[in-house]
């Protein structure tokens, strides 16, 4: 009896210590994540202005469905999304593929050049990208030199062009990071499969399609959530390029929510709605996105 | 065949590479170039780099932005590696079901978009400032408390803990080390470049973050160097050479930090993936 209670106590206090040493960061993040979701739903029940706040009931959802800007920046940011995120994971596939060939010169100066991006803040390279790509920016005298153009582009001020210079900016931002994935991932798998391929006479796109995107698959699952969160997140780089213009052009979910919590008349209870719009779009993609990659596994 | 297989492949290694490094280099140029040289598109180093800099402090205090941003980067950085490491060694450590359940649900935070966050600990910092002013809107812990625990490091620490030699543990034990003892004194100095690569990544993110300072930090005080840069860019009448000093003076640190401990931040990357 008495040797039973000693080892629970034992086992009890190896449970409290344990708990002790995670109870900081559990408290943490209840307090500044999952607290604050369960305010932004309650807010997106309530309508008013700074605080003064009333319920409301379901008025803000169905405003949301229509509020032409909120249909507007839902677009904007699935263009992004739809272009951006595929582009990015192929081509940060491809320069790792290519980098982890084991004749390669110059690996480590490739690897770093392609790498430094991520260095920068959003903020930064976001005012770079907008003097390069400006009117009369370098990116336009470029092109007009090699005689590509015959007039300037406007790559900040043309809805169209702006949408494609916020690709071309996240894409020079973000490619190096998911490559060190990639890359990371490509250094596990055993050679002798190549070689063994080899012998059995594969080709190149064979192998790569045979064996680096199957073995690879849980890492392009990572990314493409990851890389997905992020884009319906969009904020920095809209906010520097081209303050989500001309218009509505550019404008991002996030940067409306911004604009209607503190640009606009302090509209909380509103702008919360449209984040839970965030919310329910994370969990939609990133279910469909594990589903789609389980069934490939068969 | 294959040579011009290879030729293509460094070819566009090259093109990539290129395209990578010419903004940087761009920037760096420019910031010694005059604002109209800069219009003009001029590639070659100019001389007026100590102008630049000098109407930079005389028109913004960059000072003050650096000092804000390196206080609240580098505490954002010493708490966040200590909360996170404690909690991915207890975690990892002593494994019970019941902790395993809430460890899912850390992990679910990293789900949560920030832009649902905001405006709740908006309010949360308003209300915070009526009692304790030091703490709330405008100050420097307003920006570190939300930022500080990420599911994603301790995450980090817990898979990297798993390497770690338990045996090192009961050897603690054995020498009478308290728990903390034993992570302070065993655990600690065996995992540095798993603390070095979180470092990193803190200190990045802490140092680059843009939308929740713009948020909270409102009087020119306390304003970090992400939002200097972004107030400077979105003036009507831009001098650009003295903005692309500002932008190249605020990526110093990080690209330092990233230069001197790229192999932990390669090996911090692979350890959070396996």
């Amino acid at each position: 009896m008495k040797k039973t209670n000693s080892t629970f106590s034992i086992r009890t206090k190896s449970v409290l210590t344990g708990w002790s040493f995670v109870l900081l960061a559990v408290i943490l993040i209840f307090v500044f994540y999952f607290y604050p979701m369960l305010q932004a739903l309650i807010l997106s029940f309530q309508t008013g202005t700074g605080s003064n706040l009333t319920f409301t009931g379901i008025d803000n959802y169905t405003r949301l469905l229509s509020d032409k800007t909120f249909i507007v920046s839902v677009k904007n940011t699935f263009i992004y999304l739809l272009i951006q995120v595929p582009l990015m994971i192929i081509l940060a596939l491809f320069i790792s593929v290519l980098l982890n060939d084991s004749k390669l010169k110059f690996k480590g100066l490739f690897r770093t050049a392609i790498f430094l991006p991520c260095v920068t803040s959003l903020v930064a390279y976001s005012v770079v990208f907008k003097y390069l790509f400006a009117g009369n920016g370098l990116v336009n005298t470029m092109l007009l030199k090699l005689q590509l153009i015959s007039a300037p582009i406007e790559w900040i001020t043309d809805p169209f062009w702006a949408k494609i210079t916020i690709i071309i900016a996240i894409t020079w931002r973000w490619t190096g990071y998911n490559m060190i994935f990639y890359l990371s991932a490509l250094q596990n798998i055993d050679h002798s499969i190549y070689e063994a391929a080899k012998i059995d006479g594969a080709s190149a796109s064979r192998q790569f399609f045979g064996i680096t995107v199957p073995l690879l698959k849980p890492i392009i699952l990572f990314t493409s959530i990851t890389s997905t969160i992020g884009t319906l997140q969009l904020f920095d780089e809209v906010m520097n390029i081209t303050k989500g213009g001309p218009g509505n052009a550019t404008q991002t979910i996030s940067q409306y929510i911004y604009n209607l919590s503190f640009k606009y008349s302090a509209d909380f209870g509103y702008a919360a709605t449209v984040s839970y719009s965030i919310v329910i779009m994370i969990a939609l993609l990133s279910v469909i996105q594990f589903k789609v990659a389980g069934d490939k596994n068969g | 065949m294959a040579k011009s297989k290879r030729f293509f492949m460094y070819l566009f290694l090259s093109v990539a590479a290129i395209v990578s490094v010419f903004p940087f280099l761009w920037m760096v140029v420019s910031s010694t170039n005059q604002s109209v040289d800069v219009t003009r598109g001029r590639l070659l180093p100019g001389s007026h780099l100590l102008d630049n800099l000098r109407k930079l402090l005389d028109t913004t205090d960059l000072q003050l932005s650096l000092m804000n941003s390196a206080k609240i980067s580098i505490t954002t950085t010493l708490l966040a590696l200590l909360i996170a490491s404690l909690a991915g060694y207890g975690f990892e450590v002593f494994r019970s079901r019941s902790k395993d359940l809430v460890f899912n649900i850390l992990l679910l935070s990293m789900m949560i978009p920030f832009a649902a966050l905001m405006i709740p600990l908006y309010r949360m910092f308003g209300q915070i400032s009526n009692v304790f002013p030091w703490m709330g809107i405008d100050t420097m812990t307003s920006v570190i408390l939300p930022t500080v625990t990420t599911a994603f490091l301790i995450f980090f620490f817990r898979q990297s803990t798993k390497m770690f030699p338990k045996e090192l543990l009961e050897a603690g034990r054995i020498d009478g080390l308290s728990e903390l003892g034993i992570f302070l004194r065993i655990y600690l100095p065996t995992m540095k470049t798993t603390y070095a690569a979180g470092a990193i990544i803190t200190f990045m993110s802490s140092w680059n973050n843009y939308l929740w300072p713009l948020i909270v930090l409102q009087t020119p005080q306390t304003k970090t160097m992400p939002l200097l840069i972004s107030t400077l860019g979105s003036g009507y009448a831009p001098d650009y050479g003295m903005i692309m000093i500002a932008i190249v003076i605020g990526t110093i640190p990080t690209a330092l930090v990233f230069f001197l401990m790229q192999k932990q931040f390669v090996a911090g990357m692979i350890g959070s993936v396996k």
